[in-house]
């Protein structure tokens, strides 16, 4: 049986509360003191903390906002990598497996977990202590992989998929971009707002239906 | 395996075209009726938690499951195939409603000459190069004929829109392209959103004739004839590739399942794959099937309906060994012919203002015609069809639309620039969108993979196909007048997607595969006759999109409905009265 492995993420991230106007900027910050262990699905915590420096460099946290690291996309990929996508359950699967043109698409053996497991030694041991510029050296040098393909293509989502799928944390990412969430009607707003924008707070699915909703990643197969 | 007890009618498929012989034959009729569907049982009314782009448009949690049952896909019958592995250029849906439950719902009616494509076509360009290898053929119905079931269809869904053709007259702000209507849609066009509207005037002013989409996505609250009543669309923008949370959109759960699941003569059994038809001396005695569980059973029945999607209605046919196969070499045989996709290509525009593109439906938008069907195109300029272009505010969520910049910002793909360019142009764009016809062509068509198979060992059904100089024509000449358009906008004008020098399965297109087990006017040239009743099997009947002898440029659903309609009518009407070949 694997040992559980945690991952230590600053409370702030998970609870604290940050609005961002639609033209990027702080409007309110409030963090919350100390430390919250999260319990990691899939990888260990060494490799979370590389993932999460990666994230860090793809979707930086800088002067045109919050990025990967305060809206938790780690927690985003450990929980998809975890589930059902994560090991191939809807990728066909079967053999032979032969090389083809670009336009068949990824004709790889390997699942995400697969592509994970073999892609993150390439950043190196000592990745997450290396200064920005030097991981940016590290990343570029694998930039074409179907590796960092997938990891930049997750980073993206974490940001800015549903918060009930472990990422996009205090709908942070919806913020940044302006994007209410799920909404029960635009019917009066969609004719008006006309080259404006629509601003309203975003809301969670579960916030809008008022009750939990499950992921595709935590449903039992 | 198991035998069960024999039924009047099974029919193999849960979708739209099932649902809808089901219930005609339920109503009119007291034969028992059995639907054997391979995905999940769906219900109207459980779609709000589905409001989840990651899950549901991204990872496509409706479709069918790839894991289980896939397709391969060559260029050419010398290559050998690979099987398309993740979505993908088409989505084929799966579960009770199909894929019309997460359609977008745009409603056309094809143009008349469509259904006379192969005479058209010989008429206007006579020995024409360009048409050497095309199959077109004339399907054995006219659109004249087929114009009261546009019309049943369109009052079914309660499609919104407006005529630009009545019984002849062309009517500015429609569609004056279209064939010629009998009545005014059931419902007026849908609000409009900023792009669209831009595009609408933009358009007028190019000298086109811009008309609103026609969409299956309710304008306002509506009761059909069968005595459904629907809420109007509420634009929330998760619509293309999720059930609708209210209703507002055209569905099989929502319009004909409600009809049918309290009729003692009706069963719908869900998780049921259907492997083969099974027919003796010229007659369909029933199919047999494998449950969820795994357990095999024999569903005996007078009349067979096969009303799967596209491909799996030639790929049962093909593994029940019924029908003779195509060979293209030949040109033998009819079983796997004609089949095409759609030409589909796109360019991307950028404006200076927010679009709210989280706002909309599948169907709301503005199209043009007025480079469709034979329009000012001739042979010598290699093209001779053209196709629709549209903008669209179908509702896209941040996932889809993140990271969408003029080329001339960044070249960066991560990092503080993107972000930062990302940021400053997102929700800043959309596509112009072109959707044309396919011709047939001879090279292309379907049959059996002879290496791979499904979890079951069944071969998978193998794609033959590729473009041709036609449908390069056709995507490069909707980029140049779709540029101008953009221009005209004042828009900055981003990337062109072309289709490529191949047949790509890596990015969407269009999930309007066609053909395979074609209807047409003779057994010679298609697999079943005009009221889609096999010609060599009377009791064997077989609906959708696989059999259009060709694709429009236009969305087939309406089409697919209207000819299911005409269906439904030949065999209550005449087949179970009389029971015997119709044509």
């Amino acid at each position: 049986m694997k040992r559980r492995e945690f991952l230590t993420v600053p409370a702030k991230s998970l609870g604290g509360l940050l609005v961002y106007s639609l033209a990027g900027e702080v409007i309110r910050l409030q963090a919350q003191e100390g430390v919250v262990h999260v319990p990691l699905r899939f990888f260990t915590e060494a490799e979370a903390r590389t993932v999460q420096a990666a994230c860090a460099r793809i979707f930086p946290t800088d002067e045109s906002g919050p990025g990967a690291t305060e809206a938790n996309v780690i927690v985003y990929i450990d929980h998809q990598l975890a589930g059902p996508w994560g090991s191939d359950k809807r990728r066909y699967t079967k053999g032979p497996w032969v090389e083809s043109f670009p336009e068949h698409g990824y004709q790889g053996k390997e699942s995400p977990q697969e592509l994970y497991r073999a892609g993150l030694p390439k950043l190196g041991e000592d990745f997450v202590s290396l200064p920005p510029a030097r991981q940016d050296e590290r990343l570029r040098a694998i930039e074409r992989t179907t590796f960092f393909q997938l990891l930049r293509t997750h980073t993206i989502e974490g940001m800015f998929s549903d918060p009930l799928h472990g990422g996009n944390a205090g709908l942070i990412g919806w913020q940044l971009v302006g994007f209410p969430g799920p909404q029960m009607s635009y019917r009066e707003e969609i004719d008006k707002y006309h080259g404006m924008p629509y601003e309203a707070k975003p809301k969670s699915l579960e916030q809008v239906l008022g009750r939990k909703v499950q992921g595709w990643e935590d449903e039992k197969s | 395996m198991k035998r069960l007890k024999p039924v009047d009618v099974v029919i193999v498929g849960g979708g739209f075209t099932g649902l809808l012989m089901a219930k005609e034959i339920t109503a009119r009729t007291s034969h028992s009726v059995v639907i054997l569907e391979r995905g999940p049982a769906r219900k109207n009314g459980q779609y709000a938690a589905g409001m989840d782009e990651l899950d549901y448009a991204v990872r496509l949690k409706m479709m069918q499951n790839l894991a289980n049952e896939t397709l391969t896909h060559r260029h050419s019958s010398k290559a050998s195939a690979v099987p398309v592995r993740q979505y993908g250029s088409f989505q084929p849906g799966t579960g009770t409603g199909g894929a019309a439950e997460h359609w977008g719902g745009l409603s056309y009616r094809f143009g008349p000459e469509i259904f006379r494509l192969g005479s058209d076509l010989r008429e206007r360009h006579p020995g024409s190069k360009i048409t050497d290898n095309v199959t077109a053929q004339d399907w054995g119905v006219t659109y004249d004929e087929l114009e009261a079931n546009y019309w049943r269809s369109e009052q079914m869904m309660g499609v919104s829109g407006k005529a630009g053709n009545l019984r002849g007259e062309k009517i500015t702000g429609g569609n004056i392209f279209e064939g010629p209507r009998r009545q005014e849609y059931p419902l007026p066009p849908h609000k409009t959103s900023y792009v669209t509207s831009l595009f609408q005037k933009t358009a007028l002013d190019a000298g086109y004739h811009p008309y609103p989409l026609p969409a299956a996505t309710l304008s306002q609250a509506y009761k059909n004839p069968d005595g459904v009543s629907r809420a109007g669309c509420a634009y929330c923008g998760f619509c293309t590739r999720f059930g609708c949370m209210i209703g507002a959109k055209a569905q099989p759960t929502n319009l004909l399942l409600p009809l049918l699941e309290h009729k003692k003569n009706f069963t719908l059994r869900a998780g049921s794959q259907v492997r083969r038809v099974i027919h003796r001396d010229g007659m369909a005695e029933g199919v047999s099937y494998t449950d969820a569980s795994g357990e095999e059973f024999e569903q005996p029945a007078r009349i067979v309906i096969l009303s799967s999607w596209t491909l799996n209605n030639s790929r049962l046919l093909l593994l029940s060994k019924l029908g003779e196969p195509y060979d293209p070499n030949t040109g033998k045989g009819t079983l796997g012919k004609n089949l095409t996709h759609q030409v589909s290509a796109n360019i991307r525009f950028f404006l200076d203002k927010h679009l709210n593109n989280f706002m909309g439906a599948g169907g709301l938008g503005f199209g043009i015609d007025d480079f469709d069907g034979s329009n000012g195109f001739d042979a010598e300029r290699g093209l001779l069809r053209g196709g629709t272009m549209r903008v669209q505010s179908s509702g896209e969520g941040p996932l889809q639309g993140f990271g969408r910049i003029p080329p001339e910002e960044t070249k960066a793909q991560w990092g503080s620039e993107w972000k930062k360019a990302s940021l400053k142009w997102h929700d800043k764009s959309t596509q112009i969108a072109f959707e044309g016809g396919h011709f047939p062509y001879r090279q292309n068509y379907m049959d059996l993979d002879p290496t791979y198979t499904d979890g079951f060992g069944d071969p998978l059904i193998r794609l033959t196909l590729d473009w041709t100089d036609h449908e390069r024509a056709q995507a490069n000449m909707a980029i140049r007048v779709s540029t101008e358009l953009a221009r005209r906008m004042g828009a900055k004008v981003g990337e062109a997607r072309n289709l490529g020098t191949r047949y790509s399965v890596t990015f969407y297109q269009s999930t309007h595969v066609q053909g395979g087990t074609i209807m047409g006017a003779s057994p010679d040239q298609s697999v079943v006759n005009p009221w889609l009743q096999h010609w060599k099997m009377p009791n064997l009947w077989i609906t959708g999109g696989s059999t259009f002898p060709q694709s429009a440029s236009g969305n087939p659903t309406l089409t697919i409905l209207a000819t299911t309609y005409r269906a439904a009518d030949a065999l209550i009407d005449r087949y179970f009265k009389h029971p015997g070949a119709l044509a």
